[in-house]
């Protein structure tokens, strides 16, 4: 039923523009002031050393993985909750398979020390 | 009426009421930590300070609005907007009540009921993500970089366990229309107890309600979660470098995630806009009593008055609530405000408990935070869906 799309395209209009109008606004009453010292990178006052886009902690990207991998699998399972009570058993037993292989995947991951931060 | 007409005028209420709401919740959270505090809060822009939004935007508004000359100008434009947009179209799914007969217009609640309603605003909370990642990326800040990463890492870790406990009334309902689910939560057991999912047979969610609560908290980077603008560490996290409207416009799209994430709980596990009990037993004379009950606490402290002004603006607001309270009294328009009543009462104590915790509760450590999402919240929504699901089936002919 596309009729009932058409509210949501509303409303993100709505949510487009109230930013827009927003900003626009603040824009023509604002004072504007700027000097070198004032648009430099805030770092309590003393100069940055560096450019801040360099290398950090490798775990963010395992939780990142991590997160590919279990998020797939809770998206696998809005369907089958949403058709559970027709599938009778069948649901049960086929997403009983699922879960353990995806349960033996996240054992083997909290057992490489993937889930610990430090 | 033409639908494309009723659908503008109700995206305007919503849209009104949406930022009438994000306004005052600003006010609400400022006076009750100050309550909390043993501080008055703010009480100098109008009586009790209740013009206090309004002087925040004109503020806001009126500062200079900075563009560091280090950041990636795009993504640190289109980070605000990404954030705020995101946030405000959660609402559009979300049913405040049932189907009413306004004037001769049948219509519902709700601005359009979309029949993957959960799914699209789990979407949307999820793309919300990118407004503050770029933010933190993008200002080329170290503290806006450290405050970004680790917000993103937070979300979608708790965005597991939320789905996992989201999953759970889905067995039972088995729709995902937000507004059959909470049609299939009405009526009661034994006469009394409400039919919401908390409380619904096989396997009542509670567990299931205390895991959304929890990773709810961490999805709105909220205190005891707040890791991401951690002041005495971060400065203000990935919104160091904003200023003026683009900084306004990541607290609004904090405070919208806030209502968002509160309506779902409501609708998902405490019954939307069905009562709390039976009709028969007079719950649709709660509003009536509750209005009545502060209209004369109020106009009690105003004949009592501790502060100045008191003895008018407290009476005044007295009335104000006894008004209130007759208009709950006549039938015709109980009937439409009844389930936004026993809506926004829910709505409105889970912000409070938003509130309330950031009053008591101190900040998580990083570390602490990430292995509790996947060490323990992960596992036990886990098992709590495992469990619904076996119980479901074997309830189920």
């Amino acid at each position: 039923m596309p009729s009932s799309y058409i509210p949501i395209f509303i409303f993100l209009a709505v949510a487009i523009l109230f930013p827009i109008v927003l900003i626009v606004v603040a824009k023509l009453v604002r004072p504007s002031a700027p000097f070198l010292t004032k648009l430099e990178a805030y770092e309590c006052g003393i100069k940055a050393a560096s450019n801040s886009r360099g290398r950090y902690t490798v775990r963010f990207y395992i939780i990142a993985i991590l997160f590919v991998i279990f998020d797939v699998e809770t998206i696998f399972l809005f369907p089958w909750a949403v058709r559970y009570k027709q599938l009778g058993w069948f649901g049960v037993s086929e997403v009983g398979v699922f879960l353990v292989f995806l349960v033996i995947g996240y054992l083997w991951a909290y057992k490489k020390g993937a889930l610990e931060w430090i | 009426m033409n639908f494309f007409i009723l659908s503008l005028i109700k995206a305007g209420i919503v849209a009104f009421v949406l930022m009438t709401t994000l306004a005052y919740l600003q006010w609400i959270e400022r006076k009750v930590i100050a309550h909390i505090q043993l501080r008055v809060g703010p009480r100098r822009v109008g009586p009790h300070g209740l013009l206090q939004p309004l002087a925040d935007v004109i503020k806001l508004l009126t500062k200079e609005d900075m563009i560091p000359s280090h950041v990636h100008t795009l993504f640190y434009l289109l980070a605000p907007f990404l954030a705020v947009m995101f946030a405000l179209i959660s609402i559009a799914v979300i049913p405040f009540g049932g189907k009413v007969n306004i004037l001769g217009v049948e219509t519902y609640m709700q601005l359009t009921d979309l029949n993957f309603g959960v799914l699209f605003i789990l979407a949307m909370s999820g793309v919300g993500v990118y407004g503050v990642a770029l933010a933190g990326w993008s200002s080329n800040n170290k503290y806006s970089l450290l405050g970004g990463l680790r917000s993103s890492a937070q979300m979608i870790s708790y965005e597991l366990p939320m789905a996992l406990a989201i999953a759970c009334p889905l067995l039972m309902v088995n729709s995902l229309s937000l507004r059959e689910i909470v049609d299939a939560q009405g009526g009661f057991f034994l006469g009394v107890i409400p039919r919401w999912a908390v409380f619904q047979g096989p396997w009542p969610q509670l567990l299931g309600f205390l895991v959304f609560l929890i990773a709810a908290f961490a999805e709105t980077n909220r205190v005891p979660f707040d890791l991401p603008e951690a002041e005495n560490e971060l400065v203000a996290g990935f919104h160091t470098e904003y200023s003026s409207m683009k900084f306004a416009s990541f607290f609004m799209a904090e405070y919208a995630n806030m209502v968002t994430v509160s309506c779902m709980a409501t609708l998902l596990f405490l019954g939307g806009w069905q009562p709390l009990f039976p009709a028969e037993y007079g719950s649709k004379f709660i509003p009536t009593l509750l209005f009545a009950f502060s209209g004369a606490i109020a106009i009690y402290h105003g004949l009592n008055p501790a502060r100045k002004w008191d003895n008018i603006t407290l009476p005044a607001a007295g009335v104000a609530f006894l008004g209130v309270a007759l208009i709950f009294l006549i039938p015709i328009v109980a009937e439409i405000l009844l389930p936004l009543f026993w809506f926004a009462a829910k709505v409105g104590v889970i912000l409070f408990l938003f509130i309330w915790i950031r009053g008591t509760l101190p900040r998580f450590r990083y570390d602490q935070l990430m292995r509790f999402a996947w060490t323990i919240l992960f596992p036990v929504a886990m098992v709590n869906l495992l469990i619904t699901a076996f119980l479901v089936a074997v309830t189920t002919k």
